[in-house]
C-alpha cells in the first residue's frame, strides 16, 4: 500500500470512499494516477458486518449529527437521522440493496420529457443514454450485475414468489429477480449468494459487490493509492488565483492535517459534499466553493419511496434471501395519464422484525400496531423508488448545530412535492393491489424512511448559472474541483441511483487522466 | 408441597393482598416486583416496586402482545430503575395516575380494561414522559433476541450457512 506525503502536491485527493469516491479512486490508481482517499468512517470488512439490524446500524451508519426541517414525515420521526447511510471505508456501498438498472433514455432529459412543472427545478441532463452506454456496460461488468452480459438472474425467495404471483395477476410483465449486483454465480474471485438476507448489513459473504472489498483493495494493490480512514475532511483550500490546493481534515487522532493535491474530487454523498463546499467558504468565496450559482446544496432530491407490508394467512418468511432480489417495472415509464410525471419501481424488500418494529409506522402504538407484528412471519414486503421533483428549497444548508469537530452539520430540509405525493399514492395502490390479488388479509402504507437515495445538491448542468457541475462533474468555477457521487445527479430518474453514481465515476476518471495527462488540469 | 414453597406462597399472597389494588401483571413487595406464579421477579433499588410494576404494565398497555410473558416487558423497563430516571419515573406516573383519576378511575394499574388504560395514555400521547417510554420500548421490547422466535423471527443466519438450502424459497400455498 502506497503513502504519500503531506506536501506532495501531484496527488489526487478523494473525499469518500464509497459508489463515487472508492470506484474513482481504484480507477485513478489503475491509470497511474497517485491517489490520496480521505474517509471518515473505518475499515469493515466482511468478517466484521453484523447480522443484527441495530448491531450492525450502530457499527456503519453515519451518526454524526445533522439536522432536519421541512414537511416529510422523517423530520418529526427520525429529527437526526434524515439519511440511513454508511461512515465507513467503502460507504454506502456496504448498506446498499445491490439493486443495478440503467436510467431509461428519457430520464437524462427529463425538462424536455416532462415539459416545466409547478414548483420544480427540472433541467436536462447534459449527456444522454447514448453517451452513458458504454460506461454503464463498464459499470456492470465491474459489479458483475445479473441479468446483464452473461449473468443469470438470482433465484428468487419466498417474498419474491408473493410479489411475483400478484403482479403478474395485476397483468404486469416486467416482473422478475432484478437487475442485481449480487453474484447468482461465482464472479470475479466472490462467491455466489448464499440467500442469507442481512443484505443491508454488510454481505458477509461477499457475493454483493462493495467498493470496501473489491475497488479499495484493487486501487491500494496498485501502489498508486493511499486510503486513510477516519479522515473527516474540514475544508477544501484554495490560493489567490482560485485554483484548489488541498484539504484540512482531522486525522483518527483528532489532530488537524494538511494535505495537498493537484485536484480534489468531493464524494462525501448528498450531504456531506454540499456541507463540506459551504464551510470552505472564503473572503474569495463568501458563499462557498464552486457556488456561483446558488446551487450548492439545491434540488435534493431523495427519491419518491414508501413501502406497502400486507399479511397472509400463512407464513411468507420474507427475511430469508436476498432482500431486494425482486421488482416490477412496467410504472417505471412516463405516463402522465396516471397523474404524476415520471415513473416508479416496485422491488421487494424486507425488514426484520427490531426495525419492523422501528419503521412500520414510527410512533405507531397499541393493538393497531402489534397486531400486524403479531403476524410478522405471514407478512411480504416491497419498496417503492420514484422519481422525485427538484425543488430549490429542498436541500442541505449549513445547520446551527456543530459536530465533534466544531464544524457546522449539514440542515437537510425536504418538503413533498404534489408530484412526489401523487407519485406515491399510486404506487401504495398498485402495491396493495398486488397483494390483495394473492389473498392478503391486511395491507400497510409505510412511510418512507430515512433516506438511502441522496442525490442533487450539486447538480450537473450545460449552462454555468444552472448547476454546479458540468458534464465530466468538474465544477464549472474551479477547473481542478470534482464532484464524483451522487450529489451531481441534476434529476433523479426512477432507478436506484449507485449503478450511475459508478458508471459516471468511470467516465470520469478517464476524463481527470486525460487533462492530467494533457496537462490542462 | 415442601414447607419451603408454602412458605414462599404465603408470603406472595400476603404481598399480593396488602396491596390495594394490585395490577394483573405483577405482584409487588418490598425491594422487588415478581410474578404471580414466581415465573420470574425484578429487583428494584431506585425506583418503587409500584412504580416498577407501573411501567410494566405501561409497556404492555403500549405495545399489547398477548403472547408474550411479562418477563420481557420487565427487562423492557428495567432501565428505569436508576437515579438518572427517578424523577422522569416519579413525575411521568404521578402525571399518569393524574390522569387516570381524571378519567373516574382510582389509580391507573387499577384499571381493569385495557381499553380504558389506553384512553389514559392517549390523554398522555404528546407528553415527554409518554414518548421517552414509547420510543425507548421499540429498542428496548423488540430487540430481546429472546423474544424474536416468538414472533417466528430467525434472527442471524450467516453461521448456519443462510437460507440457500433451508428454505428461502420453500413457500408451498402460492
Amino acid at each position: 500500500m502506497a503513502t504519500f506525503d503531506l506536501n506532495d502536491d501531484s496527488v489526487v485527493v478523494i473525499i469518500g470512499t464509497g459508489a463515487g469516491g472508492g470506484v474513482l479512486a481504484n480507477e485513478l490508481a489503475q491509470k497511474g494516477v497517485k491517489v490520496v482517499a480521505l474517509e471518515a468512517g473505518g475499515r469493515y470488512l466482511p468478517e466484521d458486518y453484523i447480522n443484527d439490524e441495530w448491531d450492525s446500524f450502530t457499527q456503519l451508519a453515519w451518526l454524526d449529527a445533522r439536522t432536519t426541517s421541512g414537511d416529510w414525515r422523517v423530520a418529526r420521526d427520525f429529527s437526526g437521522l434524515p439519511a440511513w447511510i454508511v461512515k465507513a471505508v467503502g460507504g454506502t456501498t456496504t448498506h446498499w440493496a445491490g439493486a443495478s438498472i440503467r436510467f431509461q433514455d428519457h430520464e437524462w432529459k427529463a425538462l424536455t420529457t416532462y415539459g416545466a412543472v409547478e414548483g420544480a427545478n427540472l433541467l436536462d441532463w447534459p449527456i444522454d443514454g447514448a453517451e452513458m452506454a458504454p460506461w454503464y456496460e463498464k459499470a456492470e461488468t465491474k459489479l458483475g450485475v445479473t441479468r446483464t452480459g452473461d449473468r443469470a438472474g438470482l433465484p428468487g425467495n419466498n417474498n419474491f414468489k408473493v410479489f411475483e404471483k400478484g403482479a403478474l395477476a395485476l397483468g404486469y410483465k416486467e416482473v422478475h429477480t432484478g437487475r442485481m449486483a449480487i453474484n447468482s454465480a461465482e464472479y470475479d474471485g466472490r462467491m455466489a449468494c448464499q440467500q442469507t438476507g442481512f443484505c443491508f448489513q454488510g454481505c458477509k459473504w461477499g457475493a454483493k459487490w462493495s467498493a470496501a472489498y473489491t475497488d479499495i483493495p484493487a486501487g491500494e494493490a496498485t501502489g498508486n493509492l493511499e486510503v486513510r480512514d477516519r479522515s473527516h475532511v474540514a475544508r477544501i483550500l484554495h490560493d489567490d488565483a482560485g485554483r484548489v490546493t488541498g484539504v484540512e481534515y482531522f486525522d483518527k487522532d483528532g489532530a488537524l492535517q494538511m494535505q495537498k493535491a493537484r485536484i480534489v474530487c468531493v464524494a462525501g454523498n448528498s450531504f456531506e459534499s454540499p456541507r463540506l463546499l459551504l464551510n470552505s467558504a472564503s473572503s474569495m468565496f463568501p458563499d462557498g466553493l464552486a457556488n456561483s450559482s446558488g446551487m450548492v446544496g439545491r434540488n435534493y432530491m431523495r427519491h419518491t419511496t414508501g413501502s406497502v407490508y400486507a399479511i397472509f394467512d400463512k407464513p411468507v418468511k420474507m427475511w430469508r434471501g436476498t432482500t431486494m432480489a425482486g421488482i416490477v417495472q412496467d410504472e417505471a415509464r412516463h405516463d402522465p395519464s396516471r397523474g404524476f410525471v415520471g415513473g416508479y419501481e416496485l422491488e421487494t424488500l424486507s425488514l426484520g422484525l427490531p426495525f419492523m418494529a422501528a419503521f412500520l409506522n414510527p410512533g405507531g402504538w397499541g393493538r393497531s400496531f402489534t397486531t400486524a407484528l403479531d403476524h410478522y412471519q405471514n407478512m411480504a414486503g416491497m419498496w417503492i423508488v420514484g422519481e422525485d421533483m427538484p425543488q430549490l428549497k429542498n436541500g442541505v444548508t449549513l445547520s446551527e448545530t456543530k459536530d465533534q469537530h466544531g464544524l457546522p452539520v449539514a440542515n437537510v430540509h425536504f418538503d413533498d412535492h404534489p408530484n412526489d405525493i401523487a407519485m406515491r399514492n399510486h404506487a401504495t395502490k398498485q402495491g396493495v393491489a398486488i397483494y390483495e390479488a394473492v389473498g392478503a388479509t391486511r395491507a400497510f402504507p409505510t412511510p418512507p424512511y430515512p433516506s438511502t437515495h441522496n442525490l442533487g445538491t450539486n447538480r450537473m448542468s450545460e449552462k454555468p448559472q444552472d448547476g454546479v457541475v458540468n458534464k465530466w462533474g468538474q465544477t464549472h468555477d474551479i477547473a481542478n474541483l470534482f464532484v464524483s457521487d451522487g450529489s451531481q445527479f441534476t434529476t433523479g430518474a426512477a432507478e436506484n441511483p449507485t449503478l450511475t453514481i459508478v458508471a459516471l465515476a468511470i467516465r470520469q476518471a478517464d476524463h481527470i487522466a486525460a487533462e492530467m495527462s494533457a496537462g490542462t488540469i | 408441597m415442601t414447607k419451603h414453597e408454602l412458605r414462599g406462597l404465603t408470603r406472595r399472597q400476603l404481598l399480593s393482598r396488602s396491596l390495594a389494588a394490585a395490577g394483573s401483571i405483577a405482584i409487588t413487595g418490598a425491594g422487588f416486583v415478581a410474578a404471580p406464579n414466581a415465573a420470574w421477579a425484578v429487583e428494584v433499588k431506585v425506583i418503587t416496586p409500584a412504580q416498577m410494576a407501573t411501567l410494566m404494565q405501561m409497556a404492555r398497555d403500549i405495545y399489547p402482545h398477548d403472547q408474550v410473558a411479562d418477563s420481557f416487558y420487565a427487562v423492557a423497563v428495567k432501565g428505569y430503575d436508576a437515579e438518572d430516571r427517578k424523577a422522569l419515573v416519579e413525575a411521568g406516573i404521578a402525571e399518569l395516575d393524574a390522569a387516570a383519576k381524571a378519567l373516574g378511575h382510582a389509580d391507573y394499574v387499577s384499571i381493569g380494561w385495557e381499553e380504558d388504560r389506553v384512553k389514559v395514555l392517549q390523554s398522555l400521547e404528546t407528553t415527554a414522559f409518554f414518548q421517552t417510554v414509547r420510543a425507548g420500548l421499540v429498542t428496548g421490547l423488540y430487540n430481546q433476541k429472546d423474544l424474536w422466535p416468538i414472533f417466528g423471527y430467525e434472527g442471524e443466519s450467516f453461521s448456519k450457512g443462510g437460507y440457500i438450502e433451508r428454505g428461502f424459497n420453500d413457500i408451498d400455498w402460492l
